[in-house]
């Protein structure tokens, strides 16, 4: 069924295969490619330029890593990235663990059902302020949750519930990321569970392999690639984010994220290069984490 | 035997009732007049946080409405326009340096908005760009448009590009071909793409907040600020709205994609 798979997709790998008239490139790849380097990388350029120092604005434009030597030293930034770092781990391993477990099951059980394909996309899609906002109605001490558990227990809980947002653990933070999360990492999964076909699993069994034994040597195994680069792609997301930890996180410390925006955002304009490099660092993290996505999916890519 | 026909619905369940948990409150905050702690449903039901954000008073409200839909529909036309001809190039073709170019293209997908706005503000400040509804499409379009090429790319590596060689050689001219072959064929792909590429461009706030600088009011600077007003059923009632366009683009890209499944989308 594999073969039949990919002689199905050679017809038109065909055509694929044609080398590009190099006007085609030109005219049709080359504007939109200019648009996103000149946006992107221009951002950064000039974004790092600031970093060093250079600010015509106040007549200092000597170039120097002053910027983000203060910003790496400073004892804040060893907190604030064990934070960020805390927060984008945790809530990937716990979306990837539910998300094995779901995609297993929808596979198992209901692989055909748009209805569910449809409901995972919701989360997908919704954006994280709502979610934010929402989560707060949900579980801060006066929240629905809170409320629920004291009729519940018939006793008022307000002062003994624990508290979830603004909290030392960013609780609050990681289930926001989890519900977002573990749809897309789901979904990625799927794709592959559908894919993979039966046979291997028939001739495990038939080869006497138990159920755990055929999960563990035969369908993890497939799933890696594309578990391993969804996880790379949510940490680098979760890493990043803004305005979850803007809205749920603790006065301090801040996430790197927050703590960059407050730098660039402060009256002080010499905080504001310590802001841009501490995005600049973000970004770098986050390149890093991709570079590594792909070169996981790398393999799963040269096969279709 | 029932074991095995309960568990799809079980499982349907569980799911529907995970995703939909987070809109409870919401919905019932925005309907809310009186809501004291330990009350699980609000002493008081009422329509005051729905009149405020439609009623002139809260015309802030329907500004920023406004404000967020132009910024997302020039951010996804603009993306369109440029990205149908790459996404064309890069799902019918090889050429050298095709992996460099998808990586230039997915590091904007994945690098944090706000690790590029800051240095585009600067940037931005010496071209009078910021605070400008121009500027704020363009910061949007640093994400959007990779975004949209990657999805087109997809479209395009489905798309068998005999077909608009049969219609030439059958006379018709280039224009014909685009508007009764080429078009047709892709346009469910490209839907997906713009619908999702403005939702990409509606859900955004920092770099509108950078960029913008307060000026370019969309809903989620708004959103924000009537959290820090503690407004909590006028703050669910908007947000409520700004899910609206969410749950519509599902619906018509579930449509839309009907057979073909959810490739390439994200």
């Amino acid at each position: 069924m594999i073969r039949e798979k990919k002689t199905g997709r050679g017809h038109l790998a065909q055509n694929k295969n044609q080398a590009a008239p190099p006007l085609n490139l030109f005219f049709l790849l080359g504007p939109a490619l200019m648009v996103v380097t000149i946006l992107f990388g221009g951002g950064l350029i000039i974004g790092f330029l600031q970093a060093l120092g250079y600010q015509p604005a106040t007549g200092i434009t000597t170039l120097s890593l002053q910027h983000f030597i203060t910003v790496v030293s400073a004892p804040d930034f060893r907190v604030s990235i064990g934070l960020t770092l805390y927060i984008a781990l945790t809530s990937t391993l716990i979306a990837a663990i539910i998300s094995i477990c779901l995609a297993l099951s929808i596979h198992r059980w209901a692989a055909n059902n748009r209805l569910i394909h449809f409901i995972l996309q919701v989360p997908l899609a919704a954006p994280h302020l709502v979610i934010g906002i929402s989560m707060i109605f949900l579980i801060a001490p006066s929240g629905l949750i809170a409320r629920l558990s004291s009729h519940l227990l018939g006793t008022e809980t307000q002062s003994t519930f624990p508290v979830l947002v603004n909290d030392t653990w960013s609780i609050g933070i990681i289930l926001v990321y989890i519900w977002k999360e573990i749809p897309f990492i789901t979904l990625m999964l799927l794709a592959v569970l559908k894919n993979m076909g039966e046979e291997l699993l028939e001739v495990g069994a038939t080869l006497k392999a138990t159920p755990v034994q055929r999960f563990r040597f035969i369908t993890l195994p497939i799933l890696r690639p594309s578990l391993y680069a969804s996880c790379c792609i949510v940490f680098a997301f979760t890493f990043g984010a803004f305005e979850i930890p803007y809205l749920l996180g603790q006065s301090y410390p801040l996430t790197l994220p927050v703590w960059a925006y407050r730098n660039f955002s402060d009256i002080d304009l010499l905080a504001r290069p310590e802001g841009i490099g501490i995005g600049l660092i973000i970004a770098a993290i986050v390149i890093f984490s991709v570079l590594l996505a792909e070169r996981l999916l790398s393999h799963t890519w040269q096969d279709r | 035997m029932t074991k095995i026909t309960r568990a799809p619905l079980f499982l349907l369940l569980l799911i529907l009732f995970m995703v939909s948990l987070p809109f409870v409150p919401l919905l019932l905050w925005s309907m809310s007049e009186q809501w004291f702690y330990p009350g699980i449903l609000p002493q008081k039901f009422g329509l005051r946080a729905w009149h405020y954000v439609f009623s002139t008073t809260g015309e802030q409200i329907v500004n920023g409405l406004s404000a967020s839909f132009a910024v997302a529909l020039a951010t996804s036309l603009t993306s369109l326009l440029l990205g149908i001809p790459a996404g064309r190039v890069l799902g019918l073709y090889n050429f050298r340096w095709k992996r460099t170019i998808s990586l230039i293209l997915l590091l904007p997908i994945v690098v944090p908005p706000l690790s590029t706005s800051m240095g585009l503000h600067f940037w931005f400040l010496q071209l009078g760009l910021t605070e400008t509804f121009v500027g704020v499409v363009l910061v949007h379009l640093t994400f959007c448009l990779p975004y949209t090429i990657f999805v087109l790319w997809g479209v395009f590596s489905d798309f068998n590009p005999d077909f608009e060689a049969q219609a030439r050689s059958l006379g018709a001219t280039p224009l014909q071909t685009l508007l009764q072959v080429t078009l047709p064929m892709i346009l469910p792909g490209v839907t997906v793409a713009a619908l999702f590429s403005f939702l990409l461009s509606w859900s955004q706030y920092l770099c509108t907040l950078i960029i913008g600088g307060g000026k370019i009011l969309t809903l989620p600077i708004l959103l924000f600020s009537l959290m820090d007003a503690g407004d909590r059923p006028v703050a669910s009632a908007v947000s409520l709205v700004f899910i609206i366009p969410v749950v519509l683009v599902l619906l018509a890209s579930a449509h839309n994609l009907g057979r073909h499944g959810f490739k390439g989308i994200r």
